[in-house]
Order: C-alpha cells, then structure tokens, then sequence
C-alpha cells in the first residue's frame, strides 16, 4: 500500500543532493553549514540541550571554525556519531570535520587516512575507587574487581598496566558509561577505570561524590583533538590554525571580553597578526583577515571555552593540568602566529 | 405397596439469591483465587510478591520531583520533602518534547502531529472496514504520497510526481492488457512508471518547482529523532513489507523458476543477517559504494534496510498461513475457472492472512522495537536520545526515568497493536477451528 512512500522520498532525497566534491573548504561555503561529527553524547564534551542546541568543548571547535569559515558560529550541521561510524562518516565526506574525542593514534593518522590537527584535551585513563577501601594508589588494587569498557583501548591499556605492575584483576565488562555508573554504585566492581575527565564527570553525577576518590595514577595517553580527511591540506590548515588561534588567544590574553578592543590595534605585533590588524595571515589561508576574531569570539578563548564547559565550575569540574597553557606547566602550546 | 405419602409440596418454592459466597466478588475469588489449598498458598504468595514490590516501587515513582531542573535539585527537593530515594522525574518534564520529536523544528510540529493524525484516518478504512465508509480508501491511497510531504516538507510537485507515476502506469496497464494480454499490460505498466520516475519527473518537478513554487519548508532528515523517528520507521517498514510479503510468499510458491529461486535467496540471505549488519551496511558500507558527494538520505536508507529485513520474515510468516490451508481450497479455487490472480485475490489470501494475524502482528510488533536499533549507528531515536540527555552535565546519571518514560510508550503502542489483532482475530473468526 506504501511502498510509494519510497519514492515521494526518494524524490525528496533526490532534490537535496548535493554536487559532487571540490576542495572541502569550497564545499563548506557553497552549503553554508559545516558539517560537523561530533558524540552523540558525553557530558561536558558534546550534548544536546532541551531545545536541541548542542554544546561542549567538542561542540566549541565546530563553531570557532564555522566562525572562521562562514562568519557564523551556528552554521553548523552537526552530525552525532557513535564510536564505529565515526571514521566512515569522515572518510566518506559525509562530515567535514570530526571533533568528537578521539584519541590521536598512529594507526588512526597513518593507516585510516585521517590528519589530526591538534590536541584539544590531553586527557589519560584513570581509576576511580570507594573511599571506604582505603586505597591510595592503583598499585594496591591486588586481586580487584575492575568496571571496563570492552572493545576499547582503555581495556588494553588496562592488561598492559596490571600485567607491568605484576598484580591481578577481574574484569567486569560493561558496554556504556551509564551502565558502567550503575554497577559501580551497586558495587558489582570495586574500581571504575575510563578516562580521567569521563571519571570526574561520573563521580560528580554521585549522590555523595566525597565517598569516592580519584586515583592519582593515569596510565595511558590518551590525547583528544579534532581530524579531518587526509590529502586535503587547505582544509586541514583551516582546522588546524582554528584550534591553534584558540589556544594562542589565551596565551596573549584575548578573551571574548577585551577583542573588540584589541582588534582596533595593539603595540603586540603578534596580537595584531592574529587579530586581522597586520599582515596577510587571513588571506593565506584562504579566508579573510577578520578569520581569527570571529572563532575567537564565538565562545571565547581556549581557557574560556574550557571554563564554560568542563572547567572547574561546571558539574564535571575538571582541573587544567595537562591542558594549562605552556606557560603555566601544561601542554597547551601553539606555534608562533607568523 | 402403597406407601403412606406424609407431605407433598403443591407449589414451587420462590427462586431464593444464590448464596453470596458463590456469586460477586467473594463468589469470583473463591472459584478463582482461593479453589483449593494450593491456589490458595499460590494466591497468597503472589500478593505478598506484588505488594512487596509496590512497596519498593510506590515511592520511588511518587517523588515530588517534577518540578527539578538537575539531578542534584532533585536530590535537594527530595531531601526537603524527607521523601528517601525516589525518581528524579524533572527530566521528563524538561526533556518529554525531545523524546517525542527530537531536533525537528519547534514552529513545525504541527506537521508530524498532523500527519499522525491522517495516519490514523487513513488507516480506519483498512482496520475497522465494516465501522468506516469505504470512501475513505481514497484518502488512504493518497496518504503514502501526503506522509513524506508532511514530515520533509519541501515542494509539492515531488510527491505529486511520484503519485502521477502510479497513475501513468495503471493507464498504460490498462490499454496495454485491453489491446493484448495482461501480462503485456503489466510489463509496460511498469516499464511507463519506470520511465516517468527515472527519467522524466524529475525535469517536469524541477520545471514546476521554478514555475510555481508551492511547497512546505523543507526539513532535514537529521532533524528527526525520538519516537517520531521510531513511529516513522516503524509505520513505513510495516505499511511496505506487508505486500512485500505477500509478493515474496507467493514467489517462494511459485512454478516459474527464476522467480522463486530470486524469491528463496533473498528470504534466506535477509533472514540469515542481523538487523544490525543490515543497517551498518546502510550508514557505513553505501557511503564508501557511493561517490563522493552523494546525499543519499540516511533515513531513507535505514526505511529500506528495515523494510527489506522486514519483509523477509512477513513472507515466511504469510508462507506459513498459506501452507496451513487444505489443498482443497486451491482446487476448488481451479474448479470456480478462476485464473491465478483471481484465486489469490477471492480465495486463497483472504484465508492465509486470517490464520497468519497473529504471527503478522507479532512480526509488526518486532521491527517496531527494533527500530530503536538505529541508536547504534547515530540516529537518535528515544534510546539514542536518552544517552544525549545523558550527556547533558545536568541530567548525567539518570536512568530509570529515561528508560521507564520510553518503555511505557513503547508498551502503548506494541499493546495497541496486540489488542488490535485480537480483536481482528474475533471478527474473522467463522467457526472452523
């Protein structure tokens, strides 16, 4: 009786397709959106408000970039990926641009045909124990039955650490984070070990999250950055200069507060450079002089998207650590804007 | 002999009550509840059972949480009402539209609203055919074409288009078989429509969408989400892959060779597949076939996937009600001189259907739970969209809400259909079992 519905679709589908690829860049300002893969939910990182808004610090390097590009941070078409559609729906162009914490391995870049353009959050894999253990460090976790993932890396990184350490353990294997939240309380596993920032995002959902502590060990690197496809260099410098644009903005002291102001001029030649007042940077790159103070101005800095998001206000409550500028003993570095 | 007859009523005694323990409701738990030791422990038991778990049960689910804008104020509001553990049901309130419709476009509801409504109509002449005037099938065959304008949107004339192909073709059928035989008749009929579809409506919509653009605002399959994602799959993989079903079991009958080894193979191959692969194949596997820069719409993939795994199973089912008929009725069918079609359509079918009801519905029942198998390849329907709440730092940590929000839904719809085919069931039941 319907089968015709496939063809009204069809029809449909039909008139929204759209001409085949160029340069992405070109793609990207021929649509008007970018198309951006992002989870499909992690707190703090990516999620959808009540009125289907996303945001996050994922989310937050989707909209610089589309500032940069299309002068418009909401011109964003964001596509939610699960761990195994993610590489398809890059590699087939189905989005442009994949923010979606994934760790940047060699496999990924070399093998899978990926260019990652940065690290946008270092984060490690910890673990997370009841305070009433009395355990202080993961080396004491003989004999421990451990909440893990399966199918990621973190379940590797797991065998690799106990078997160094030469202790044992008994895995539990979970399939999602809320499950995983679930067990632990229930006290099916005495140890809850996944990311650092997915622990500190768990434990502060706790009804009593002073019971539990965070193990200082982090035994894997783990460092998350946004990728695009290889073999479109143009693209990737966009992406990658976004990032670092972010990233330098905070280290001279450019929030979303004072760049009105410091776009008129400065006596910081490199200020100047980033913000469109000197030199050619903008057109070098394909946009126009102004690229940098719009993604900049779409969600602040680094520090201030890192704030907003995951920082030590918000429910997750994230400390800097690794990702504090270089300047104050983190990671955070970007090349010089020259 | 005779014996001395000391009394002999003349009358009838009036007809006194039934003694009340044995009518009502003590009557009803007696011959019930309470017939015999055993079903009287059983009994007891399960009372205990059950009140033990509304026990447990009741006050989580009465929290005074509906108000909550975080899990944490949830926690504070049931500290303050001193109510214990309790559900945290601030999250459906905040988060029950985006359950129902997800991303779609707040000042568009109207449109998935309206067209579940006139789904409903539609389907009235189909469901209740002896209580609905059968004028309405009209509405009914134009519905396929209504649907996807209604929830995409975009310009008329697409689906106007694809209606006109239906009609080209049963013009063509018609002239063809009058001048030659039906089987001609049929071949160019789908030869015309083919050719419409294919080659000319897409120049004479582009032509008609410049010339008179009347259309709704188009909406993007990636807005869709939540039930009316689910409902939407769910209702298109039902709708198409009962007369794919039907198509497929009388194929797998058939004498014509090719056509039921075509028939066979697909059946088998789509049988021995999981859902799951089906539809990585549609999200992953199509966009690397594909080239770069095709938009072939997702959803419009998974609708074709879940059709197809769909109707692989409804044909067996149909396959079943087929077998379960006496041969006697195909021959009796023959002896009437009526030809194959006709025998389907008089004879066969309506019988083969009637015994499959049951296991039909059960089939409809299963791809529509099965719909929510699209979370994991990144559609958000309820179960996906329950994790995005998730996601949000207010909300992390909720879970019995979410999932006893969507269970009971899902239990409305899957109970309305259950209940719907026992009803048909009752209605065709003419006494030969």
């Amino acid at each position: 009786m319907k089968k015709s519905v496939f063809f009204g679709a069809l029809t449909l589908a039909g008139l929204a397709a759209g001409a085949a690829a160029a340069g992405t860049m070109d793609d990207v300002k021929a649509r008007g959106k970018l198309n951006c893969g992002v989870s499909t939910g992690l707190v703090g990182f990516s999620a959808p408000d009540a009125n289907g808004e996303w945001g996050g610090f994922d989310v937050a390097v989707c909209r610089a970039v589309a500032a940069a590009v299309l002068s418009d941070p909401s011109a964003v078409e964001f596509v939610p990926t699960t761990g195994k559609t993610r590489f398809t729906a890059l590699a087939s162009g189905e989005i442009d641009l994949l923010a979606r914490n994934t760790t940047w391995t060699f496999s990924r870049d070399v093998d899978l045909k990926f260019e990652f353009v940065g690290v946008n959050y270092y984060d490690g894999q910890g673990f997370m124990v009841p305070k009433e253990l009395g355990v202080s460090s993961a080396k004491e976790l003989d004999g421990a039955t451990v909440c893990i993932q399966t199918g990621t890396t973190t379940e590797l990184n797991l065998a690799d650490f106990f078997r160094a350490n030469n202790i044992s353990y008994e895995p539990v294997p979970i399939e999602t984070n809320a499950e995983a939240q679930q067990q632990y309380l229930a006290g099916a596993c005495d140890v809850y070990t996944t990311d650092a920032s997915g622990l500190a995002a768990t434990r502060a959902t706790f009804e009593n999250p002073g019971d539990h502590v965070i193990l200082p060990e982090i035994i894997s690197k783990e460092p998350l950055g946004p990728l695009v496809r290889h073999g479109d260099n143009e693209w990737g410098d966009v992406v990658r200069w976004t990032l670092n644009a972010l990233i330098a903005a905070e280290e001279y002291g450019i929030t979303s507060a004072n760049i009105e102001e410091l776009s008129k001029g400065t006596n910081n030649p490199e200020i100047n450079r980033l913000l469109g007042t000197e030199g050619t940077l903008g057109e070098m790159l394909g946009l126009d002089k102004e690229w940098a103070k719009r993604a900049i101005s779409a969600g602040g800095n680094y520090g201030e998207i890192f704030a907003k998001t995951i920082g030590e206000n918000t429910p997750v409550g994230l400390a800097r650590g690794l990702n504090a500028q270089w300047t104050n003993g983190g990671l955070m570095y970007s090349p010089p804007f020259r | 002999m005779s014996k001395q007859i000391a009394y002999v009523r003349t009358e009838m005694l009036p007809q006194q009550a039934p003694p009340s323990t044995s009518v009502g409701a003590i009557g009803w738990m007696r011959a019930n509840l309470f017939s015999g030791w055993l079903n009287t422990a059983i009994t007891l038991v399960s009372l205990l059972v059950i009140l033990t778990i509304a026990v447990e049960i009741l006050p989580w689910v009465l929290s005074p949480t509906w108000g909550g804008t975080s899990l944490n104020e949830c926690r504070e509001l049931l500290a303050a009402a001193d109510h214990g553990s309790g559900a945290c049901w601030g999250v459906i309130r905040e988060r029950w539209i985006q359950l129902l419709f997800g991303f779609y476009p707040p000042e568009l509801y109207w449109r998935p609203i309206l067209a579940f409504v006139l789904l409903a109509l539609a389907l009235a002449p189909i469901l209740f055919a002896d209580k609905v005037p059968a004028k309405l099938l009209v509405f009914s065959a134009a519905y396929p074409f209504i649907f996807p304008w209604l929830l995409w949107g975009g310009m008329i004339w697409g689906p106007l288009a694809a209606a006109a192909g239906f009609v080209l073709g049963a013009i063509a059928y018609r002239v063809v078989s009058g001048a030659f035989s039906s089987l001609l008749g049929v071949i160019a009929g789908v030869v015309v429509a083919l050719l419409w579809w294919l080659l000319l409506s897409g120049f004479i919509t582009g032509l008609l969408d410049s010339i008179l653009p009347i259309g709704l605002e188009p909406v993007e399959s990636r807005k869709f989400g939540g039930f009316m994602l689910s409902i939407t799959i769910g209702v298109v993989a039902i709708a198409c892959s009962l007369p794919l079903g039907i198509v497929l079991a009388l194929g797998r009958q058939s004498d014509l060779m090719i056509v039921k080894y075509l028939c066979v193979g697909f059946i088998e191959f789509i049988r021995g597949v999981p859902l799951i692969t089906l539809l990585f194949v549609a999200s992953t596997l199509l966009n690397i076939f594909m080239p770069p820069g095709t938009n072939f719409d997702i959803i419009l993939r998974v609708l074709i996937m879940v059709t197809l795994f769909a109707s692989a199973y409804m044909a067996e089912v149909i396959r079943g009600g087929l077998a379960a008929l006496p041969k006697g009725q195909y021959e009796g069918a023959d002896s009437l001189g009526l030809n194959y079609w006709q025998a389907q359509r008089l004879i066969i079918m309506p019988q083969a259907l009637k015994i499959s009801i049951p296991g039909i519905v059960s089939t409809f029942i299963g791809v529509f739970k099965d719909t929510t198998l699209v979370s994991i390849i990144g559609l958000l329907d309820p179960l996906g969209l329950s994790n995005a709440i998730r996601a949000d730092a207010n909300w992390n940590g909720i879970v019995w809400e979410l999932y006893g929000f969507i269970a009971l839904i899902f239990f409305f719809f899957c109970f309305g259909m259950s209940r719907y085919s026992m009803y048909l069931e009752r209605k065709l039941q003419t006494g030969h079992r």
